[in-house]
């Protein structure tokens, strides 16, 4: 029997980090499996589903707006509905807002300006699947390249999400005009996560930092219990 | 029959382009005040304009067209 647990890498047209996030994945102890947007079932026993990094439709309409409606959404709505756990990064976590699973919104940064650096990320969280590897207040250093990254939702959505622990990571400086500087968010659930850092581009000193592994290192935790809960 | 939709950065709403174009308009020596950027979306649908038709196209808006949490929208039907 394969003792690697499953993961959907979903692909649409214009993902780019669908194979950096396969490989971080595998590295990690996982079987990553590329999925075609179009496809409208996961893989038999996918225990997670990663929304990878990109300009899904050339960021079209707006941002993750046109992925989010994509066949493979309806099927990751299921299981997701089902408890499955769900990780987008960046423009998967954009996606995962259109398709509102996940609350607010990704809007152009503040400045502008396409950011690309490594930056400072705290823990707010250390209690959700994503961050089971990580304590709380730990500063992960975690590389960005948005464009559009500044999370907004309205003063109630942002207060109440505050309170319930929602707030997974939040930037240690102004990155983007992000409300908070929230950096991450979870669903009320607890099993849906996007953030607009990039956990599968450090995963190994080699790369300048290996903390996205701690968050990576969750999902694929995740996703080896989900197997075994849903078999 | 024809759809128009305007769709626009909510008010209130911070419209980091349209700063950026506001900017520009003054660098070129218009007096202008806040500048805002939004989007028009030109569709056309068989049959003629009716409540049924806005219905449809206002589900669209709420579907896909327009994020409700940032932006609003204005519909204008017309006979093809």
């Amino acid at each position: 029997m394969n003792q690697r647990p499953l993961v959907a890498v979903v692909v649409f047209p214009g993902s780019n980090d669908d194979h950096d996030a396969a490989w971080a994945l595998g590295a990690l102890g996982a079987e990553p499996v590329l999925l075609w947007h179009g496809e409208s079932e996961l893989p038999d026993g996918t225990g997670a589903v990663l929304l990878p990094g990109g300009f899904s439709y050339g960021d079209y309409l707006r941002c993750g707006a046109i992925a989010s409606v994509a066949p493979a959404m309806d099927a990751v709505r299921r299981f997701a509905a089902d408890g499955g756990p769900v990780l987008g990064i960046c423009n998967g976590f954009q996606i995962l807002c259109e398709a509102r699973l996940l609350p607010g919104v990704l809007r152009p940064n503040h400045q502008l300006e396409f950011v690309c650096r490594d930056v400072a990320v705290r823990v707010e969280n250390a209690g959700t699947l994503f961050t089971s590897r990580c304590l709380e207040g730990q500063e992960l250093i975690l590389p960005v390249k948005h464009g559009e990254g500044a999370w907004f939702a309205d003063e109630g959505t942002f207060v109440g999400l505050g309170a319930r622990g929602q707030i997974v990571l939040r930037y240690a400086e102004d990155v983007n005009g992000s409300l908070g500087h929230v950096a991450g968010v979870v669903n009320e659930r607890g099993n849906v996560m996007g953030l607009m850092p990039h956990p599968e581009h450090a995963v190994d000193p080699l790369l300048g930092s290996a903390d996205g592994g701690l968050l990576l290192a969750g999902l694929v935790d995740a996703a080896a219990r989900h197997v075994l809960v849903a078999a | 029959m024809k759809a128009t939709i305007l769709v626009r950065p909510k008010e209130g709403i911070l419209d980091p382009q349209g700063e950026a174009v506001e900017s520009s308009l003054r660098k070129l020596g218009f007096t202008v005040g806040p500048v805002r950027v939004g989007r028009v979306i030109d569709l056309e649908l068989r049959g003629e304009t009716s409540p049924e038709a806005r219905a449809e196209v206002e589900r669209m808006c709420a579907e896909l067209l327009a994020n409700p949490l940032i932006e609003s929208y204005e519909i204008r039907l017309e006979e093809a």
